[in-house]
């Protein structure tokens, strides 16, 4: 590789304390507050798996909790720290104000009247039907409603991120956007994509179904419309994480972007690639063809590639960071990397785990080697991997960083901070290489008890379990380290805090990244691929004789 | 865009990667015929035990081509029947549907699995090479039971089969 030596040069100062600041914290409020209690709702799963007879231990009480750990965690953790975060990048990185601000506000507190709806369902075991929420299975209105006004609240989000953007453009003409605001960009054009998929399944099927207006609900069209949202909902999780490994982790590192415009073809590859892909969740689906299935498979293998790319340019950007650090030979730059610094420590450890969980991806949407794991527990063991650990421990570190920068105070609990994403690291292996294992060997995902009667194959699983409890109880004590070290920054010492400054790039946009702006033409290109792979299919549905299924609410 | 000589290798290196990964699709796809498991057949769910389709639950039927047909209804919390027998070395066709929520069902340890989604019949066709005694498990969150759904498949020479008068109701429909 090339070891350039570059001088660094001086940052244009941004003043901090911006006008999105409140605005961001209150979405950050709402994203730490969740993530702390699903990870409650996680241990008790731990100590359920761990097959201890616990006296407040029962079926319902688990199954509530899958359910509140998982939309806490997967739709409400994610959503408003990505949009918090979106506001940040969106004020610094186009150094100018956002826009519209009183509408972000209203967009967020609908997202926190729909959570709230959700919650307060869920925890009253009004709505023990999982993430997933798959039909006939009957939750209360409120999840449903909840759960539309959260997506409702988003596309607020995006408009105001869009504005913000197309005012910086209309006072920037022929300036290449920047990259982490062009990353934000990718991931609100993903999630626009997404939604509209749930958003029919809400409104059109289980909004009405749930209310009585309708008697039955198509559950095999509820899951196509739902997992065309499905997929495209880890982009969204995942592209946040992108642009903090880009933009925020090889200056935070000591070093430089290798490389922006791949960036950029990154992003852009994810918005094409994204949604056209959901089937892949779906190959054990009765009622959807063959044929529909490979082509979401072939469209499914080339998403790895922007993951690839993403592979050499952070990496690269991390040697010239240790490199930079005085780090000499093959390796020896890895030494010289500030590990004491969280936010670098938590990035590097979900790329590591992402890895695993990339890995483990391709291997699920191979058609042949997905029969074998479908709905076991390898799958929670591989999005634990994805979503819980390049995304979760990546918006862990980059709160270290950004929330001390907006509340202009010191990182306090600093020791905790810096051990704090080493425990998740090993919690998490503790955690999902065993359940990928079980899983292989048959055990199912979401199961309170997985003795199934002592059968020989049931004991078999047993040791290992107790294994993934363990890492459960560390990947709690890794929560509660990361919540405390937050609140106590909320009320720590004011300092002077360090400027939000996104890292310079050794290979500049230079003029043709204009040809990636071109968003637009973008978003066209990726709705004619959705409308190839989902329209011809859902068409053919529609035309089948179907019969309805009422609603069950077993729990 | 000015791309660094390593990257670009590697960036190629990635494609052909992908590339190879498609072509295993591809050939195991089309040169061996090995489809994404499907099946695209309909059902009133709240009539299931009256379908004709489902006549045979819990009676192992050999077809005129030799492929022994195995049905099995999934209701909460229970797959009917819960303990199916079947010999080995045959062909067997596992035709499935629920009764009422969504449900799974996979042979623990092995390929064997599916969804169950109502209104919908599933269907696959598996071979049993050694005679075993196999946990058969839902794994698809049907309500407050849904770990106690779960069965056996014995594979036993001596399983009892019956033999078709007429022709699968497969073909039939």
């Amino acid at each position: 590789m090339v070891a350039r030596t570059v001088d660094r040069p001086t940052a244009t100062r941004v003043e901090s304390g911006g006008s999105v600041r409140q605005l961001a914290l209150a979405h950050f409020g709402v994203a730490i507050g969740s993530f702390g209690v699903a990870a409650a709702m996680a241990m008790m799963q731990a100590l359920s798996r761990a097959n201890l007879d616990l006296p407040f231990r029962s079926p319902s009480l688990y199954y509530m909790s899958v359910t509140a750990h998982g939309t806490l965690m997967a739709l409400v953790f994610t959503t408003f720290f990505i949009m918090g975060f979106g506001y940040v990048v969106a004020e610094r990185a186009l150094e100018r104000a956002v826009p519209y601000r009183r509408f972000g506000w209203i967009s967020f507190w609908i997202a926190v009247a729909g959570t709230l709806a959700t919650v307060v369902a869920i925890l009253s075991f009004k709505a023990t039907v999982l993430y997933t929420f798959y039909p006939p299975l009957r939750a209360h209105p409120a999840f449903y409603i909840g759960l539309t006004l959260v997506v409702v609240g988003s596309w607020g989000w995006c408009a105001v991120m869009l504005l913000a953007l197309r005012a910086w453009k209309e006072e920037q003409p022929g300036v290449p956007i920047p990259l982490a605001m062009y990353g934000f960009a990718a991931t609100i054009i993903v999630w626009l994509l997404a939604t509209p998929g749930v958003a029919a399944e809400m409104l059109l099927q289980l909004i009405p179904w749930s209310l009585g207006y309708a008697s039955t609900v198509d559950p095999e069209l509820s899951r196509m419309l739902f997992w065309c949202f499905g997929h495209p909902l880890v982009y969204f999780w995942l592209l946040p994480a992108y642009v903090i490994w880009y933009t925020i982790l090889p200056r935070a590192a000591g070093g430089y972007l290798f490389s922006d415009p791949l960036g950029r073809l990154v992003f852009a590859l994810f918005i094409l690639l994204s949604t056209p892909v959901g089937f892949h969740h779906q190959f054990m689906d009765p009622g959807i063809g063959s044929g529909w299935k490979m082509f979401h498979t072939f469209n499914t293998f080339w998403i790895l590639y922007p993951s690839f790319v993403t592979a050499f340019t952070v990496i690269a950007s991390l040697e010239l960071a240790g490199r930079a650090r005085g780090g000499q030979g093959l390796f020896g730059w890895i030494r010289r990397l500030p590990w004491g610094d969280p936010l670098v420590s938590s990035a590097i450890f979900s790329m590591l785990l992402f890895a695993l969980g990339g890995w483990g991806g391709a291997i699920n949407a191979s058609f042949g080697m997905n029969a074998v794991v479908h709905n076991t527990s390898w799958i929670p063991g591989h999005f634990h991997t994805t979503v819980g650990s390049a995304a979760a421990l990546t918006f862990m570190g980059a709160s270290y960083w950004v929330l001390p920068r907006l509340l202009g105070t010191r990182l306090e609990l600093a020791p905790m901070a810096r051990v704090q994403p080493y425990i998740w690291f090993v919690g998490m292996l503790l955690f999902s290489i065993p359940t990928h294992i079980t899983g292989v060997m048959g055990m199912p995902r979401r199961v309170y008890d997985a003795t199934y009667g002592n059968h020989p194959a049931a004991e078999a699983w047993t040791t290992l379990t107790s294994v993934s409890a363990i890492g459960g109880l560390l990947l709690f004590v890794s929560t509660l380290f990361f919540v405390l070290v937050v609140v106590f920054s909320l009320f720590g010492e004011k300092a002077d805090a360090e400027d939000i400054q996104f890292a310079e790039a050794l290979e500049d946009a230079g003029p043709r990244a204009l040809l990636f702006d071109r968003l637009g033409l973008l978003a066209i290109a990726a709705v004619v691929l959705i409308a190839i792979a989902y329209g011809p299919p859902l068409w053919n549905h529609l035309q089948m004789i179907r019969f309805g299924s009422p609603g069950f609410s077993p729990f | 865009m000015n791309v660094d000589l390593y990257e670009r290798i590697w960036m190629w290196i990635a494609a052909a990667i992908v590339v190879l990964f498609l072509a295993f699709v591809g050939v195991s796809t089309f040169a061996q015929g090995i489809h994404p498991p499907s099946h695209v057949e309909t059902i009133e769910p709240t009539k299931v035990f009256e379908d004709p389709r489902f006549s045979r639950i819990g009676t192992p039927t050999e077809l005129p081509d030799g492929t022994i047909e195995v049905q099995v209804a999934a209701i909460m919390f229970a797959f009917v029947p819960n303990e199916i027998r079947v010999p080995p070395g045959r062909r067997i066709r596992f035709r499935m549907t629920s009764a009422d929520v969504t449900h799974g069902f996979m042979i623990a340890g092995t390929n064997a699995n599916t969804m169950i989604v109502p209104g919908y019949i599933s269907q696959f066709t598996t071979v049993f090479e050694q005679p075993g005694d196999f946990l058969l498990v839902c794994h698809e969150f049907c309500g407050n039971g849904h770990h106690a759904m779960h069965g056996r498949v014995i594979v036993d020479s001596a399983a009892a089969v019956v033999k078709a008068s007429g022709p699968s109701h497969q073909e039939a429909h």
